[in-house]
C-alpha cells in the first residue's frame, strides 16, 4: 500500500521501485503458494454457494444467483463476501453481472461495479480499458496504434477484421461476456482436507499474536468444511520457527464442528500457559478425517443449543486446558479386584457397562494407588493404632493376566473415627486401599 | 413501560430481603438432602441451589460424602449431570453405583493445580453443564471464594465445595456452610452459616456404615482375625 503512494507500480524495474521507496522489500513469486491461496478463498466462497470456479492466476469466480435470498440481496452479499475476504486477510477487487466472464471482466475497471442485468452490461463493459481482454502485449500495442482504448471501441471494429487479426479467442471472450455465447467453466471442487500456511508480516513472539493470525485461516477451514457439509473432530497447527523444526499443537474437539470462533477458543485454552519455543514466522494449520455435519450449525432461534451441546463444548474446552484425559465418566467393570472394578470412560458414554460384582461394602473412595501402612505389634498404624471393625474378605483374582491379587480386605477404624478400607498381603504387609466417606 | 415495582412478596421469594426470626421461604430449587432432621434445618428445607456451599470435614473417611449420596442418587436417577471436580481420591464406581447413582450421569474432572480447579469449576458453572458440583480445594482465598459463589448463583446448580475443618475459622462468601464431624453411629453436622435463622445445635445424622461401630470391638481384642490361614508358598 505504502509503496503504490510512492508511485510503485507493477511491470517497473527493481531499480526504479527501490529509487521510489528505498525501504521497499522484494519478494519473489511463488505460483504454487499462490495458487493455494486462491483456491483457499475459492474453499471459502462455497459457504455462498456451491458453484464456485477459479480463474487463474488471480480470480475467483461464483455464481450467486440462487444465493441471493438466502443472502439479503446482491449488495448484502457483496458486503458479507468483502467482509470475508478482509477477514482472511486478503483485499479483492469484486464485481457482479449476469454473465461469468463479463462479472471478471468487470474487475478491471476504476471502480466496484455490481449488476444484475445484461441491458446495463454492454455499457458498462465498453468503458473497460482492452487491456481486461488483450493477453498479450502484441495485441495491445496493435489496438492502440489503430486509436483503440476501450472495449466499446473495440466493439464498434468490424468483427471479422479483429479476428482474422487479433484471432478469435478474444472476440469469444467478448461474446461470453455479453451472453451472446454460452461459457463451460469448471466447477471448483472443495478438497477433503484442509492444509493452508499463513506467512507472517514479522515474526511473533506472543501467542495473542498466533492466535490472530490462526483466526483467519480458521474462517478459511470453516468455509471449506461448509462448503463440504462437513466437521472436523480434530485439526493440528504448526508453529514454524526460523532457527528450530516447527512446533505441533494437536487439537481436539469432542464432538465434529466447524465454526471458527469455536475452534479458535479451543486454540487458545490449548495456548494459555504455552511458552512459544521461538519467535514464530508462519503458520500451518491442518485438517483432514471431515465427518459429514448435516444441517445449518447457525440456530433458527438465536442461541438456543441444547443440553448436550454445552456439555460438548464444555468438555473439550476442559479438555483443552486440562489434558485430554482431565475428564472422564465412570464405569463398571465385572472384575473382583477393586482397581479393575471400574474403568473411564468417554464423559458421555459413562455408565454401567459392565456387572458390579462387589459383594461386601465398598467403600467412596478409592486410595490409588494403594498405600502402605506401617505395623506396630501386629496392628497396622495410620496416625496411631486402627481398630479392626469387620473381616476379613478375601480377593484372589487376576492369575490369568499377569496382576494377580491374593488380599484380606478389613474394615479398620482410625483413632479419628475414619473407617477405612486395609488389606494384607500374604507376605505381610498393610495396605490403605480404600475410605468410607 | 419501566418494571413495575416489586411486590414485598416477590422481594421475599427471591431472597433479597433477609428475615430475621423465621425460616425464609425458599423458592428456588432446594433439593431434598434425604436426611429429615436436615432438611428442616435449612432454610428451604434442603440443599439450596444456585448458591456456594462449604462442607467443612474433620477426617477424609468420617462418612462426609453419605451426606450428599441421596441427593446425588436422586439428581442422577432424574438424569442430571453430576461432576466431581479434583477429588482427593478417586470415586469408587461400584459404590457409587451401590448407592443408587445412575453413573451414566456422573463425570469426572482431575487438574493438576489449585488454579486449574478453581478455573474447572467457574466454567462448569457458568456454562450451566452439570446439576450438582462437588468440588474440592483446599486452599481458597476470599477473593477466589467470592468468585466461585457468583458463577454458583449464575448456575442453579449445587455447589459443593468440600474442605478440611480448619476452613471454617476463615470468612466466607458461601450462602450455606455446614461442619461435620464423625460421631457415633453417624455424623455430627453444625450449620455454621445460612441465609435465614440458624440453630446453633448441632444435629446427630443417621448415615449408612459398613458396620456398625456401636459393636466394635475393643482395641485388645481388635487383632485382625486369621479367618482362613494363606496357603502356605510352595
Amino acid at each position: 500500500m505504502q509503496a503504490e503512494a510512492r508511485g510503485v507500480r507493477s511491470g517497473m524495474g527493481v531499480a526504479v521501485a527501490w529509487a521510489l521507496a528505498p525501504r521497499l522489500q522484494l519478494r519473489e513469486r511463488n505460483p504454487a503458494a499462490e495458487h493455494a491461496t486462491l483456491e483457499g478463498i475459492a474453499a471459502w466462497l462455497c459457504r455462498f454457494t456451491p458453484a464456485v470456479s477459479l480463474e487463474p492466476p488471480h480470480g475467483v469466480l461464483a455464481e450467486v444467483q440462487g444465493s441471493l435470498r438466502r443472502f439479503g440481496g446482491l449488495r448484502a452479499l457483496a458486503v458479507q463476501i468483502r467482509e470475508g475476504i478482509a477477514a482472511l486477510g486478503f483485499s479483492a477487487h469484486l464485481s457482479s453481472a449476469p454473465s461469468a466472464r463479463g462479472a471478471w471482466l468487470l474487475t478491471f475497471g476504476e471502480t466496484d461495479t455490481l449488476l444484475e442485468d445484461f441491458s446495463v452490461l454492454r455499457r458498462a463493459l465498453g468503458r473497460l480499458p482492452i487491456e481486461a481482454v488483450c493477453a498479450t502485449d502484441e495485441a495491445r500495442m496493435l489496438l492502440n496504434r489503430i486509436g483503440t482504448r476501450t472495449l466499446g471501441e473495440l466493439l464498434e471494429l468490424p468483427r471479422a477484421g479483429v479476428a482474422r487479426r487479433l484471432g478469435p479467442e478474444l472476440l469469444e471472450d467478448l461474446d461470453c461476456a455479453l451472453g451472446i455465447a454460452p461459457e463451460a467453466r469448471r466447477f471448483f471442487l472443495p478438497p477433503e482436507r484442509f492444509a493452508a500456511t499463513l506467512e507472517l508480516p514479522a515474526e511473533v513472539e506472543h501467542v495473542e499474536g498466533v492466535l490472530f493470525a490462526a483466526r483467519r485461516l480458521l474462517s478459511q477451514l470453516e468455509g471449506l468444511l461448509s462448503a463440504r457439509q462437513s466437521g472436523i473432530r480434530q485439526f493440528c497447527v504448526a508453529l514454524e520457527h526460523r532457527h528450530r523444526s516447527p512446533s505441533r499443537i494437536e487439537v481436539g474437539l469432542a464432538s465434529p464442528g466447524r465454526e471458527a470462533e469455536r475452534l479458535l477458543e479451543l486454540l487458545r485454552e490449548r495456548l494459555s500457559g504455552y511458552a512459544l519455543a521461538a519467535p514464530v514466522e508462519a503458520i500451518c494449520i491442518e485438517a483432514d478425517g471431515f465427518v459429514p455435519l448435516a444441517g445449518l450449525t447457525q440456530s433458527l432461534f438465536g442461541d438456543a443449543r441444547t443440553d448436550a451441546e454445552t456439555w460438548h463444548r464444555l468438555v473439550e474446552r476442559l479438555q483443552a486446558r486440562l489434558g485430554e484425559n482431565a475428564v472422564s465418566g465412570l464405569g463398571l467393570n465385572p472384575d473382583h479386584r477393586p482397581e479393575r472394578a471400574w474403568r473411564p470412560c468417554p464423559p458421555d458414554a459413562g455408565g454401567p457397562g459392565g456387572e458390579n460384582l462387589a459383594f461386601g461394602p465398598r467403600p467412596l473412595w478409592l486410595v490409588e494407588p494403594p498405600q502402605a501402612l506401617i505395623e506396630r505389634n501386629g496392628i497396622p498404624q495410620q496416625d496411631g493404632p486402627l481398630v479392626m471393625l469387620a473381616g476379613p474378605e478375601r480377593i484372589e483374582s487376576g492369575w490369568w493376566d499377569g496382576a494377580e491379587v491374593k488380599r484380606d480386605y478389613f474394615i479398620a477404624r482410625s483413632t479419628d473415627a475414619a473407617l477405612l478400607w486395609i488389606y494384607r498381603t500374604p507376605g505381610g504387609g498393610w495396605y490403605l486401599h480404600g475410605l468410607f466417606a | 413501560m419501566p418494571a413495575l415495582p416489586a411486590t414485598l412478596e416477590d422481594l421475599f421469594r427471591r431472597q433479597r430481603i433477609w428475615r430475621g426470626g423465621r425460616t425464609a421461604q425458599h423458592t428456588a430449587a432446594a433439593l431434598p438432602t434425604g436426611f429429615a432432621s436436615l432438611d428442616r434445618q435449612l432454610p428451604g428445607g434442603g440443599w439450596p441451589g444456585g448458591v456456594l456451599t462449604e462442607i467443612l470435614t474433620a477426617a477424609e473417611g468420617g462418612g462426609e460424602l453419605q451426606l450428599v449420596l441421596p441427593v446425588l442418587a436422586a439428581l442422577s436417577a432424574a438424569g442430571r449431570r453430576i461432576v466431581w471436580l479434583a477429588p482427593p481420591h478417586l470415586p469408587f464406581a461400584p459404590a457409587l453405583a451401590a448407592a443408587g447413582i445412575d453413573l451414566r450421569n456422573v463425570a469426572l474432572v482431575r487438574t493438576a493445580r489449585r488454579r486449574e480447579t478453581l478455573w474447572a469449576a467457574e466454567q462448569l458453572l457458568r456454562a450451566r453443564a452439570c446439576h450438582a458440583l462437588l468440588l474440592w480445594c483446599r486452599e481458597v482465598r476470599y477473593a477466589e471464594l467470592r468468585r466461585l459463589a457468583v458463577a454458583a448463583d449464575a448456575s442453579h446448580a449445587l455447589a459443593m465445595l468440600f474442605r478440611p475443618q480448619q476452613a471454617a475459622q476463615t470468612a466466607s462468601p458461601a450462602a450455606l456452610r455446614l461442619a461435620l464431624a464423625p460421631a457415633e453411629n453417624g455424623l455430627e453436622a453444625r450449620i455454621l452459616k445460612c441465609r435465614g435463622p440458624r440453630s446453633e445445635a448441632s444435629l446427630r445424622l443417621h448415615i449408612n456404615r459398613p458396620v456398625h461401630a456401636l459393636d466394635c470391638p475393643s482395641p485388645a481384642a481388635s487383632r485382625p482375625r486369621d479367618a482362613v490361614a494363606w496357603p502356605c508358598p510352595a
